[in-house]
């Protein structure tokens, strides 16, 4: 495949009030990959074209009522939607999986944390699913570090979506310890099954707490989250 | 009218908070308690004449919005001479 012929890619950023991690969603399409990147203002129904979707971290209407709540009803999600059921590749980080939970995109919920405080630190993830839009591009199994920064991260679900998740491949991500096992101390906000990280049953939504965004290039020390963003221009179509 | 809408985590749900608070209580030497579950309770001044048709319309409101009801359940109460 030539370079000059390849059509450069988009992907659309929405920001939210109160979201922060835009920018750095926004410096990993451009600088990093090489492709287009758009804002699109929470206000506005407009993808711009876009090939993958991102909705970033932060604090989008500044958590009020619950994380997510309030964003779930932004002009734009009516149009993530329509873009997530055409089959567009939607990812949603720490706050931006918490609006796709409350918007109903995935499936679950989060509480606060079991320790009831704010955890900012680096976690081990295992890979559960390499099917996904986002997860392509790494192997099942495989264990990664990406760092984690957020209150309300303890996920959770009814029995029966749970049952679901793990035998249809919704768990994307698991958190673990070095060894790649799944264990109480490995996880750092009582998530139900050491769940971090979730995906419709297409593959082509996923959310997860952890911040692919901020461990994206070897500057940063870890480049382990760039994968997510590559897998997702690997799925494209030519 | 005045609505009261009580929001609470689900029986059987984790509640970190309530365990929180339900500890430091025992730690005050409130050594009855067993359990506490933390919720949070809104109170709207709500236009309309008819108690049923408000209730109706809290209850869409706790479903739509205040409450998030894959954790949290809720109750309504309408206090028609508030």
């Amino acid at each position: 495949m030539s370079a000059v012929s390849a059509p450069k890619r988009k992907f659309a950023i929405v920001v939210f009030p109160g979201s922060n991690c835009d920018q750095d969603c926004y410096h990993v399409a451009r600088e990093l990959l090489g492709c287009e990147a758009e804002f699109v203002w929470h206000q506005d129904t407009d993808l711009k074209g876009a090939d993958v979707v991102i909705l970033p971290g932060g604090f989008a209407y500044g958590d009020y009522l619950r994380a997510g709540a309030l964003a779930r009803f932004s002009p734009v999600m009516e149009s993530v939607e329509r873009f997530a059921a055409d089959g567009g590749a939607v990812l949603g980080i720490c706050n931006g999986f918490q609006v796709l939970l409350e918007a109903g995109l995935l499936p679950g919920a989060v509480r606060v944390n079991r320790g009831l405080r704010y955890v900012c630190k680096d976690v081990h993830l295992r890979v559960e699913n390499a099917g996904t839009a986002f997860t392509r591009l790494y192997r099942a199994g495989e264990v990664v570090t990406m760092p984690i920064g957020h209150m309300e991260g303890n996920y959770t679900a009814p029995p029966e979506t749970l049952t679901d998740l793990e035998y249809s491949g919704g768990v994307v991500f698991r958190y673990c310890d070095s060894e790649g096992r799944v264990t109480d101390e490995a996880n750092p906000n009582g998530a139900t099954a050491g769940i971090a990280g979730i995906s419709n049953r297409e593959g082509n939504v996923v959310g997860l707490m952890p911040h692919p965004d901020r461990c994206a290039e070897g500057l940063l020390g870890n480049d382990a989250g760039r994968k997510m963003f590559e897998s997702a221009l690997a799925a494209l179509v030519p | 009218m005045r609505v009261e809408v009580r929001v609470y985590p689900k029986q059987g749900v984790l509640d970190p908070q309530g365990k929180a608070i339900a500890s430091a209580l025992g730690r005050l030497g409130h050594a009855t308690v067993e359990d506490v579950r933390a919720g949070k309770i809104f109170f709207l001044d709500v236009r309309g004449e008819d108690p049923v048709a408000v209730e109706a319309e809290a209850r869409k409101m706790a479903e739509e919005l205040l409450a998030n009801t894959v954790i949290e359940g809720y109750d309504v109460r309408v206090r028609p001479e508030a």
